[in-house]
């Protein structure tokens, strides 16, 4: 690692002040896992890290009629582990408590998932994000790519968005609350996933003096969800393909439906095809893998990876399922 | 990856280091200071506060390891892990990966498991950190490191002080864990060697017995 100067504030203000206003100057520290191994790799040398983890109010969950605030530096673990996420959000609190091992949710935050760098090996080797050889050919269509993505990949980036919790955040309607120079914005969470066009653009709609402050899920009183997740390994591992799945329910048929998949495009999928195909519909097996196929129909898989494609139709297949039978268990 | 283990060689102030420091050296003689001996940290406006800026040069620390106060001057890039290994010599906790993917430098933060490699020594400072040295008592082994030694839980031996630590905690936090609740609650250390069997087995007779 090199050399960097430590900061500490107490603020967010404060925090968000120190912070630089082109990226590569400073970085946010958070829980570390991540960004601690990047810096370990010379992928990022910033000059500064500015722990955010003494801002008392970016931390703890709190909850009400409308739904539920989850601070940003809350731990994956705290949140797992929490009495009204494990009630009220069910496939949530399952995502959280299958995500990276027991020691990382220690010390991982919420933030620090939402905005944790892809796992693209060409990246993590320091070819950037949109790796292409000297005569500009795409290192990743040419290459080593059966972890990559199979939809959203017509562009120049082929990674898949990392974190195995925003896809059910995503499907449960979360919001995401950022705070930076010029104020506060929220936004709907797919919204803060970009699929980057340029070297050196970042996969989030983030600034480099602003800071994820907090989440904010809407209530799920009648919501069926679930998460279902594909791993090579049981855990410890990152997934292969995963869907989120939150459904509304009117006398037996699917009223609305939000379909979110995870580890197939650079950014988190929401799909309306499947979305369609399920609405209107009772649910069972035919209609779930119908919904599933349309899900996968505009599929492009790369040259190793047509495997992700059955993978991710069998994901959201069971999700749905899941979720009809009562979500998470 | 640049070598961190160059820049932790000179460092000093370890409690556990012998003989007399030039702290106590100018207490026992007397002599007043009027300029700090390790210049305090330089500070920056930010919001209206000043906030204190450590490193990138050695920023001395403190840290509450096994119930004991030790001191070091250390970069700020130094993790907790290199800093115990490195500078109080405690060198259970084992570097392996040094990328939070293998478990073998499994420590106690706050009473709960955590990676040393992935927490920076800076952050780690008056927390308390529990490394597998202070399981032993009275020269007596654990309850899991006998269970280890019985069951056969331990090939060539590098995972086992990090598994040794996870299996306290987890055993601490699931004193009746079902065998998924074992798998799922140790899946973050690694054994080449493959011992998951007897580590299993060893924790299962752990929580069996009481600890
Ligand atoms: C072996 C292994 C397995 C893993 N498996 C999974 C898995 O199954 N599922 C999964 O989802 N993840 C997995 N992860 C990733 C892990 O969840 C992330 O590393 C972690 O969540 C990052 O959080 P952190 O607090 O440690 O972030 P840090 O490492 O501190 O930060 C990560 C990035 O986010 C930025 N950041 C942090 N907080 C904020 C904030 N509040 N505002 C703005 N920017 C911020 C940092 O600047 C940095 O760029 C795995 C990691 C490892 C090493
Ligand atoms: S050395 Fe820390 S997890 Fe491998
Ligand atoms: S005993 Fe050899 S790595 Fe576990």
């Amino acid at each position: 690692m090199r050399p960097f100067e430590y900061l500490s504030p107490n603020t967010r203000t404060q925090a968000i002040s120190l912070l630089g206003s082109t990226w590569g100057s400073s970085e946010i520290l958070a829980g570390g896992t991540d960004l601690l191994a990047l810096m370990k790799d010379d992928i990022l040398a910033p000059k500064r890290l500015i722990n955010i983890k003494d801002i008392k109010d970016l931390r703890g969950v709190s909850s009400d009629p409308q739904g539920i605030r989850l601070g940003a530096l809350t731990t994956l673990g705290d949140l797992a582990d929490d009495e009204s996420v494990k009630k009220n959000y069910p496939a949530l609190a399952e995502a959280l408590g299958e995500a990276a091992s027991p020691q990382i949710r220690n010390l991982a935050t919420l933030g620090g998932n939402l905005c944790q760098r892809p796992r693209c090996w060409y990246f993590r080797n320091g070819l950037g994000l949109l790796p292409i050889d000297e005569a500009g050919k795409e290192l990743v269509s040419e290459g080593e790519n059966r972890y990559h993505a199979i939809l959203g990949n017509e562009g120049p980036a082929k990674f898949v968005s990392p974190s195995t919790i925003v896809p059910i955040l995503v499907a449960y309607g979360a919001k995401i609350r950022l705070q930076g120079l010029n104020g506060k914005r929220e936004l709907p969470l797919e919204r803060f996933y970009v699929t980057p066009k340029k070297e050196g653009e970042r996969e989030h709609d983030l600034r480099p003096n602003e800071m994820v402050t907090e989440v904010m899920v809407p209530a799920a009183t009648n919501v069926k969800a679930a998460h279902y997740e594909i791993r090579q390994k049981a855990a410890f591992d990152w997934p292969l393909a995963l869907a989120g799945v939150a459904l509304k329910m009117r006398d037996s048929k699917v009223e609305s439906a939000r379909i979110v998949l995870g580890y197939v495009a650079p950014v988190p999928w929401p799909s309306p095809e499947a979305e369609k195909a399920l609405v209107g519909q009772p649910i069972n097996k035919e209609t779930a893998q119908k919904a599933a196929a349309a899900a996968l129909a505009n599929a492009k898989p790369l040259s190793h990876n047509a495997y992700k494609v059955k993978l991710a139709r069998v994901a959201v297949t069971r999700a749905i399922m899941k979720a009809a039978s009562g979500g998470a268990a | 990856m640049r070598d961190d283990d160059e820049n932790l060689k000179d460092a000093n102030h370890s409690s556990e280091s012998p003989g007399v420091s030039r702290r106590d050296f100018l207490k026992i003689s007397g002599i007043s200071v009027a300029v700090p001996l390790v210049a305090g940290p330089k500070m920056v406006m930010a919001a209206g506060q000043q906030v204190p800026v450590y490193g990138p040069g050695k920023v001395p620390m403190e840290f509450a390891i096994n119930g004991k106060n030790h001191k070091a001057d250390l970069e700020p890039r130094v993790t907790l892990l290199d800093a115990l290994r490195d500078q109080f010599e405690l060198t259970g906790a084992k570097r392996v990966c040094d990328r939070a993917e293998c478990g073998a430098c499994t420590v106690l933060m706050d009473n709960k498991p955590v990676y040393a490699c992935s927490v920076l020594a800076i952050e780690a400072q008056h927390r308390p950190i529990t490394t597998v040295e202070s399981l032993i008592e009275g020269g007596n082994l654990h309850p899991v490191q006998r269970a280890f030694v019985e069951n056969d839980a331990s090939q060539c031996g590098f995972c086992t002080p990090g598994f040794v630590v996870s299996c306290k905690a987890f055993l601490d936090s699931h004193p009746h864990p079902t065998p998924e609740d074992i798998r799922r609650g140790l899946s973050g250390n690694l054994c080449r060697c493959g011992t998951y069997e007897g580590i299993r087995k060893a924790i299962a007779q752990v929580a069996q017995k009481g600890a």
